[in-house]
């Protein structure tokens, strides 16, 4: 065992964990807002998700086609690209609730769930018809932008390029503005208040149902700058990969404790952690029988064992008191 | 519709109409082998059959007939609808095997396919030269003779079973969303395996799947060469499988019946309903769930076994999270907890699958190839990629959410207490 | 009395049905129409050659049908989309063995598709003819009717290795798709590089569409002089993006999956200035080939892929071959297991050169390309530099 490589390649690795943590942070606030105040996990938040990164992708290609890619600073095109994905993944969270979750409002557990399944699946290929017709290709590539590739050489061995830092940052702004929305508006006093006991918040005049749609918008918009994030970061976007990091987004949102804001961010951190490292010491530590292709497991085990020893989580859930 | 019912509802007419359906469908289909059309029309004679209020014994005779004598015929005819019986019939089976889970017991199990997979990939280890390569030939020789098929239908079932029970233990004590997710994490992890399992020893070949796979012996083709059929492996290699999978399909049907009716399917409806209420009244709440696991597992299992033999070639792209959806569309757009709804819910998503969307596809590929214009519009301009029959996705995601939203009861929901009067199903 | 008019009524119109099927299939036997099948991915990230396969056949069949129509035979083609993937190539290729038109099949591009696929087309002795397929195994399995145009892997992987050791190469590592395709030509790049004295730094399999931070990380702490990618270009062109973004300097090179005009257009400038050996090339390096490029242009509106050219050829020859297997049967239609045969024997001068089968169905001479990526436009592809050509026969089956 090589110990000088692992220990050479621990900086990347812990940068690469920090980066994929704060993605996973982003579209978990999306599941746990949402089961939060409606107790009810919504499968089609990786759609959600995935609809950013395609808003983006079509925004740059369009830029690129009409030759204007160059006349902007690449930062800022990325706040527009941010805004346009966070804007209409919200929207889209907010239809989707509309037309498949209201309607089920009352019913028992399992049937909005296999609702939530149906629109996620409707979805992808929803998304994939609209670029068949549109691009007629349905894999797109984000178009590369050299001052965000741009790498600082910290010390000898270490060097982080610009687009890492780029994307932690965005993502420390939204959870930063998110925490503000939440518990210093009254609009998140709201939100809080229908997640603990909706039908007193109704008592004290609080609009429902336009509460339960902001909490959606809210959600879904972070999971657009998320899915804004992982195009840039990744370069390739297709339909169907919005559903591994949804699923893995759920996990780190259990992870930190279902419902619970704070905990979501900490739950997508750790999870990107440790998969990362786990992903790329994996097959170093092991002689290369384990390799990378085990970190998706590598989640949902960390799911089960949470599930089964500490199904609160490590910040402790936040869901309503059951009568 | 209100007059095909009445019609339906009187044993002579209705006795008449099925027969007359099945007969000139058949014909159609003899006709002109490659319409679709014809082929549909066929299923909904058999479907015709199914609702028609004529005496059991007449009903039974004539299913037999149009699926044992009918459909192998029109299967040598052409080859591709008997793989489409084959297919509905092994989705019926899983689709009833999920149906415990879900439908009796009220366990959302995503990861259903898992089970599907182990089984295929138990008979396709040994039924091939795959098990040669991390068992040494001293040991036994492999693959293994076609005859040890029928050893592993029941060693399917039984490795399915305890993945069942190794599923069911940690998520005894979840809750309903939960539980779904972990049981999506399980199928995941099963293929996920499977596309890894090929270091530190190959035991399943990784992505690049094992093939070839052993096929049960045809003991009966010297029958036939005697009494003077000669028929080729090609032709009677699909029959064989589908007389199979049509003897599974009526076992598993039994075994359902029972269960449903017996103390067993009482306490999963009793979980299903309020779990809490059910311990209160004694229901072994642990021992009850494990027994749905498994119990779904081993039907899923043994198919399994008959899918690796039929495809002489498996890999873990058949195993997806697309599938296990799949099967739960047909629970849901059958019925929950109704035998009759799985059933029926298996055949209308795989013919939708199978046989709609690629029509669909088909059709529209001669449109284009021919230059068609819609008002204006030259259909050869349509993008390449816009291929209808991919869009199975689209189709289960519909499915469940306007099943949900309109009928969640499903089209055939489970008559709770009802029985048989008379000679009506 | 009642039930007895129903048995009697059950008993007739059963007759009826039973009596007319027969007949009926008697009766409805096709004739004059001859179709000649395509199997290779038409949707997904790996369509760009697929369609070229599919348009090479296409081309092919409309401007060389003549012969077999004044035979009396319509001559169709059926294209269909195995979307890269091996179940779905299965069991298309059992659909395509029920149809007993198709005599031919052109495909696949997926070496991990056509092997499990062809053992389907072996029960019915259906001919396929492959334009891509380059892993050894496709022809070592010595059937007789399996057949490829274009070369093979071990011959392929070893052009690797010496080009890269005479580009003073001292150290690789080698990452594949775990594809059959993939990994086998990848290690063969392997063995020969280690046995050029190249240091093999890494060996390691991913089947990740989008993150490869996992497998760079570790690539890049042990600085490899070379990165070699063993798999396909919606694969390859990301992973070289990634690379270069997360500063690797190595050169990178791979073997024909990587030949693709999409690969420019995913990789951009990451990929400017890399090699790749093939066994196709742009369809300017083939001399014969103006003519074809021509008119693949004018009917497809845009330039030929790579691959195009060999479909082109191979469906010539099994035109050539079912003409043949016409007229040994009489004028009627031939059966499989005559053109199988005919196929095997037809020597044939194409637009990729004289294409002439040996005893396993590899051509007698293969020709193998390096090539060297000028520019990151996707429609500058087929001004990509010819390093190196080799004209290599393919290796005997090993007793």
């Amino acid at each position: 065992m090589d110990t000088s490589l692992l220990i050479a390649i621990f900086p990347q690795v812990l940068l690469d964990g920090i980066v994929l943590g704060f993605m996973y942070a982003l579209i978990a606030l999306g599941y746990t807002m949402v089961y939060g105040v409606l107790e009810f996990i919504n499968f089609a938040h990786s759609e959600i998700f995935v609809l950013g990164a395609f808003v983006g992708v079509e925004i740059l290609l369009a830029l690129k086609f009409w030759g204007m890619l160059d006349t902007f600073s690449p930062f800022l095109l990325l706040g527009f690209l941010l805004l346009a994905g966070m804007a209409a993944s919200g929207l889209l969270a907010v239809a989707v609730e509309r037309v498949a979750y209201r309607p089920l409002r009352g019913a028992p557990r399992l049937i909005p769930l296999i609702s939530a399944i149906g629109v996620s699946f409707s979805l992808q290929d929803i998304i994939r018809l609209f670029e068949s017709l549109w691009n007629n290709a349905f894999n797109l590539v984000y178009p590369t932008f050299d001052q965000l590739n741009f790498r600082f050489q910290l010390t000898e061995t270490i060097d982080v390029s610009v687009k890492s830092l780029v994307v932690i940052a965005a993502a420390l702004l939204m959870l930063w503005a998110l925490h503000l929305i939440v518990n210093r508006t009254k609009v998140g006093k709201a939100i809080r208040a229908v997640a603990e006991d909706q039908a007193t918040a109704s008592l004290m005049g609080i609009n429902v149902n336009r509460i339960i749609s902001l909490t959606f918008l809210i959600g879904g918009a972070m999971g657009g700058a998320a899915g804004v994030l992982f195009g840039v970061q990744y370069s390739l976007i297709n339909p169907y990969t919005g559903f591994i990091p949804g699923l893995k987004a759920f996990t780190a949102a259990v992870l930190g404790g279902i419902g619970n804001i704070p905990g979501a961010m900490v739950g997508g951190l750790v999870l990107g952690l440790l998969e990362a490292f786990a992903a790329s010491y994996l097959s170093l530590l092991t002689g290369g029988a384990f390799g990378a292709e085990y970190k998706d497991i590598f989640a949902f085990s960390i799911l089960i064992l949470i599930l089964i020893f500490r199904p609160k989580g490590l910040l402790g859930e936040v869901v309503k008191e059951r009568a | 519709m209100a007059w095909l019912t009445a019609l339906l509802n009187q044993p002579g007419p209705a006795t008449a109409l099925v027969v007359a359906t099945i007969s000139l469908s058949s014909f159609a289909v003899a006709y002109y082998p490659r319409s679709l059309i014809a082929f549909l029309l066929f299923q909904v004679s058999i479907l015709l059959l199914y609702f028609a209020q004529i005496p059991r014994w007449l009903k039974r005779s004539l299913a037999f007939v149009s699926l044992g004598i009918l459909m192998p015929i029109l299967g040598t005819i052409n080859g591709y609808y008997l793989e489409v019986a084959t297919q509905v019939g092994i989705f019926v089976a899983l689709a009833l095997g999920l149906n415990i889970v879900v439908g009796l017991a009220g366990l959302l199990d995503l990861g259903y396919v898992a089970f599907y997979a182990v089984g295929a990939y138990t008979w396709a280890i040994f039924g091939s030269p795959q098990a040669g390569r991390f068992i040494s030939e001293s040991v036994a020789h492999f693959p293994l003779a076609g005859g040890w098929f029928f050893v592993f239908l029941v060693l399917g079932v039984i490795v399915a079973a305890i993945f069942g029970i190794l599923l069911g233990l940690p998520v005894l004590r979840l809750r309903g969303d939960y539980l779904a997710i972990v049981t999506l994490g399980f199928g995941e992890v099963i293929r996920v395996l499977a596309n890894n399992l090929d270091k530190p020893i190959n035991l399943t070949n990784g992505p690049q799947g094992i093939t070839p796979i052993s096929r049960p012996p045809l003991f009966f083709q010297p029958l036939l060469t005697a009494v003077g059929i000669p028929a080729s492996p090609t032709v009677l290699y699909p029959l064989y499988l589908y007389g199979l999978v049509l003897l599974i399909v009526g076992v598993v049907i039994l075994v359902n019946r029972r269960l449903e009716d017996s103390h067993i399917g009482r306490a999963w409806e009793a979980i299903r309903e309020d779990e809490v209420a059910a311990q209160a009244m004694g229901v072994p709440l642990v021992r009850m769930k494990l027994l749905a696991f498994a119990c779904g597992a081993s039907f899923a299992g043994v198919m399994g076994v008959i899918f690796s033999a039929k495809q002489v070639f498996i890999n873990p792209e058949s195993f997806t999270f697309l599938e296990s959806i799949g099967v739960l569309s047909m629970v849901i757009l059958g019925g929950m907890g109704s035998i009759p709804g799985a059933i029926l819910g298996a055949t209308a998503v795989t013919v939708l699958n199978l046989q709609v969307l690629k029509g669909l596809s088909l059709w529209l590929n001669s449109l284009r190839n021919a230059g068609v214009t819609i008002l204006g519009y030259n259909l050869a301009n349509l993008p390449t990629q816009l291929e209808p029959a991919k869009y199975e996705r689209m189709i289960f995601g519909i499915i469940l959410v306007l099943m949900m939203i309109y009928r969640p009861q499903g089209i055939l929901p489970a008559r709770r207490r009802s029985r048989e009067l008379g000679g009506s199903k | 009395m009642k039930r007895y008019s129903m048995y009697a009524k059950v008993g007739i119109a059963l007759a009826v049905a039973l009596l007319l099927i027969p007949a009926a299939v008697l009766a409805g036997q096709a004739k004059g129409t001859i179709k000649i099948a395509t199997q290779s991915p038409l949707s997904g990230d790996q369509s760009a050659p697929g369609e070229g396969i599919k348009l090479g056949t296409q081309l092919a069949i409309e401007q060389l049908k003549g012969p077999i129509e004044k035979l009396g035979f319509k001559v169709e083609l059926v294209p269909f989309d195995d979307q890269a993937k091996p179940d779905v190539g299965v069991a298309n290729a059992r659909n395509i063995i029920t149809d007993k038109d198709i005599l031919a099949v052109i495909g696949h591009y997926n070496s991990g598709v056509a092997i499990p696929s062809s053992e389907v087309y072996k029960e019915a002795m259906l001919v396929e003819i492959s334009p891509a397929n380059t892993n050894p195994l496709i022809t070592d399995r010595n059937l007789l009717n399996v057949n490829r145009v274009c070369g093979r892997d071990d011959v392929q992987g070893a052009v690797g290795a010496e080009f890269a050791k005479s580009l003073k190469i001292k150290s690789a590592y080698v990452i594949h798709d775990k594809t059959t395709y993939g990994q086998s030509v990848a290690e063969f790049f392997r063995d020969n590089a280690k046995k050029l004295g190249i240091e093999v730094l890494g060996f390691d399999g991913t089947e990740e569409k989008s993150n490869f931070d996992p497998i760079l990380t570790p690539a890049k702490a042990k600085n490899p002089d070379l990165i070699y990618f063993g798999g396909i270009y919606s694969q390859g062109a990301p992973l070289f993006k990634q690379a270069r973004e997360k500063g690797i300097k190595a050169k990178f090179l791979g073997p024909d999956g990587l030949d693709s005009s999409d690969l420019a257009k995913i990789g951009g400038k990451a990929v400017v200035g890399m090699n790749y050996t093939t066994v196709a090339g742009p369809v300017t390096v083939y001399p014969k080939a103006k003519e074809f490029a021509k008119a693949y242009k004018e009917k497809f509106k845009k330039d030929p892929e790579p691959f195009a050219a060999q479909a082109y050829d191979s469906t010539a020859i099994a035109l050539k071959a079912i003409e043949a297997a016409i007229k040994d049967a009489g004028g009627k239609m031939p059966s499989r297991d005559a053109v199988s045969a005919a196929v095997r024997k037809t020597k044939h001068s194409g637009l990729t050169g004289n294409i002439e089968f040996d005893e396993k169905g590899d051509p007698k001479k293969a020709l193998y390309f390096v090539m060297h990526v000028v520019s990151e436009d996707p429609a500058k592809w087929n001004d990509n530099k010819e390093v190196k050509r080799l004209e290599i026969a393919a290796p005997p089956l090993k007793k």
